[in-house]
């Protein structure tokens, strides 16, 4: 039996630089900022003051007010994301038989506000009136998943992975595969997050992997740069529908581009650092090459994991490995951390989006504030300034803590 | 609803059940006609024992069905 391709329908974005797929993708190619101080909690005793936070998000455009108590903000964002991207799809207008959709999305943290919270409240209050019967389903992570499915009547396959910072790759690819094997038609599938509070900080600091260029905000997530000094902690969604390609055909849905080959492997090394040679990105890049039966002369952009650590190093030489020749004639990698930050289990969601709009619209978005460029990171990194250029495949990148990786290959449509 | 605890515990319930004023009445029931599931109720009364200063264990929470029934149950409570 032929293998059944899946399109990319719809997208929804919620991040530090704005709310909705246009916003998103106009502050990418501007090559704007959105990061800023910690507006969520005093963080003046924290070596990091900074962070990526969402503005402007009105629950109440999605979720009645008395539905909030009872979701964590990632679930609001999941919510808010899965709606956007359904929408965009025509869904509502032309919906698959309920079995046939299902949801996956995931979160790195979960409900860490609402646990902190809780447990404030707890020690105040006591146990009875301290802690709310929505407690449990509004901080666990499946309830991203859950939420949506029940206000969508999605009845399909329903669960949420959890990989830190590969979450969203990894929920698109997984859901990616439940179409492919042809136990859904339609899969709602990316990450959300929202962890900005003074543990999911603080945990981050003591790690020493944030930067704490505090004033220099906008400047604080330089990949790729000397100068570089850790992550940017930011917060959102990424959340697409992927559907059944002849499906999206046949009703005449608008397709931004196929999700064409995934990859999923662990470095099996250490808990936070991959080894030296980025043996498993590596690996699982090829992975997903192959998969689409690919070569990596076609590949012409990669949205790097690139987070602004040590590890930028790491991913260039494992770029290298896997591209040889090509990483120098036509390859073009960017790390757009270097505006929206790092989003954590939402990360591959919203990166993953920008290849598929990459691919569409001919843009390929930069890395901003690569002023010092460290001579180790000697790939074409599109510096600044967004370039046009028309590509066939583009490569998503997203590690995370635990040695875990994911790679998805996408491809332009005509 | 004009006595005083009648009104204390509509407010409660408006700002619990995010209903208005004008929709809740003695005879409405908190799940068919109020839209609460089993989980808002048991908050609901949990933000009523904190009002009025009171407990109401579980098996006394199943006869609370309509708003009248939480009016007459804190009224009792409060000896009035």
């Amino acid at each position: 039996m032929a293998r059944r391709r899946i399109a990319i329908t719809g997208i929804g974005l919620i991040s530090p630089l704005g709310i909705g797929l246009e916003e998103n993708w106009q502050a990418v190619c501007e090559g704007r900022s959105g990061i800023g101080p910690i507006t969520r909690f005093d963080a003046s005793a924290f070596p990091t003051r900074i962070a990526g936070e969402v503005r402007g998000f009105d629950a109440e455009r999605w979720i009645p007010k008395r539905q909030q108590r009872q979701m964590d903000t990632f679930i609001q964002y999941a919510v808010a994301a899965a709606d956007m991207a359904y929408q965009m799809a025509g869904l509502a207008d032309d919906p698959p038989p309920p079995e046939r959709i299902g949801v996956y999305i995931g979160s790195g943290m979960g409900g860490l506000p609402g646990i902190e919270a809780c447990y404030e409240s707890y020690k105040a209050k006591g146990p009875r009136h301290g802690i709310s019967p929505f407690f449990v389903p509004a901080v666990i992570i499946n309830l991203a998943s859950g939420q949506v499915s029940i206000r969508l009547g999605a009845k399909g396959p329903n669960f949420s992975m959890v990989s830190a910072c590969s979450t969203g790759a990894h929920s698109i690819g997984e859901a990616f595969r439940v179409i492919e094997r042809g136990d859904a038609d339609v899969m709602i599938a990316g990450g959300a997050e929202s962890t900005i509070t003074p543990l999911g900080v603080g945990g981050f600091c003591s790690a020493r992997a944030l930067s704490s260029r505090n004033d220099e905000p906008e400047k604080a997530s330089r990949p790729f740069t000397k100068s570089r000094d850790g992550f940017v902690m930011s917060e959102g969604a990424g959340v697409m529908i992927l559907e059944a390609f002849e499906r999206a055909t046949a009703r005449g849905a608008r397709i931004i581009a196929e999700i064409v080959g995934y990859g999923a492997n662990s470095d099996a090394f250490h808990i936070t650092m991959p080894p030296k040679d980025g043996e498993g990105a590596q690996r699982c890049m090829r992975l997903a090459l192959d998969d689409a039966g690919v070569p990596p002369e076609a590949v012409g952009y990669i949205n790097a994991h690139a987070t602004s650590t040590a590890a930028d190093v790491i991913e260039t030489r494992a770029i290298r490995a896997v591209f040889g020749a090509h990483a120098d004639k036509g390859l073009a990698v960017s790390s757009t951390k270097s505006m929206h930050g790092h989003l954590l289990g939402a990360a591959g969601g919203i990166e993953t989006a920008i290849c598929a709009l990459a691919l569409e619209r001919g843009v390929l978005p930069p890395t901003i504030n690569l002023d010092d460029p460290d001579p180790e990171c000697d790939l074409d990194y599109v510096p600044h300034t967004a370039r046009k250029a028309q590509v066939e495949y583009a490569l998503n990148n997203s590690f995370g803590f635990g040695g875990t990786n994911a790679s998805l290959l996408l491809r332009r449509v005509e | 609803m004009s006595d005083d605890i009648a009104a204390q515990v509509t407010e409660v319930i408006c700002e619990q059940l995010d209903v208005a004023p004008g929709d809740v009445s003695l005879e409405k029931t908190f799940m068919d006609d109020l839209g609460a599931d089993s989980l808002a109720i048991v908050e609901l009364v949990l933000a009523l024992e904190e009002k009025f200063d009171v407990k109401i264990p579980d098996d006394e929470v199943d006869q609370i069905k309509t708003v009248g029934d939480a009016v007459n149950y804190i009224k009792a409570r409060l000896g009035q």
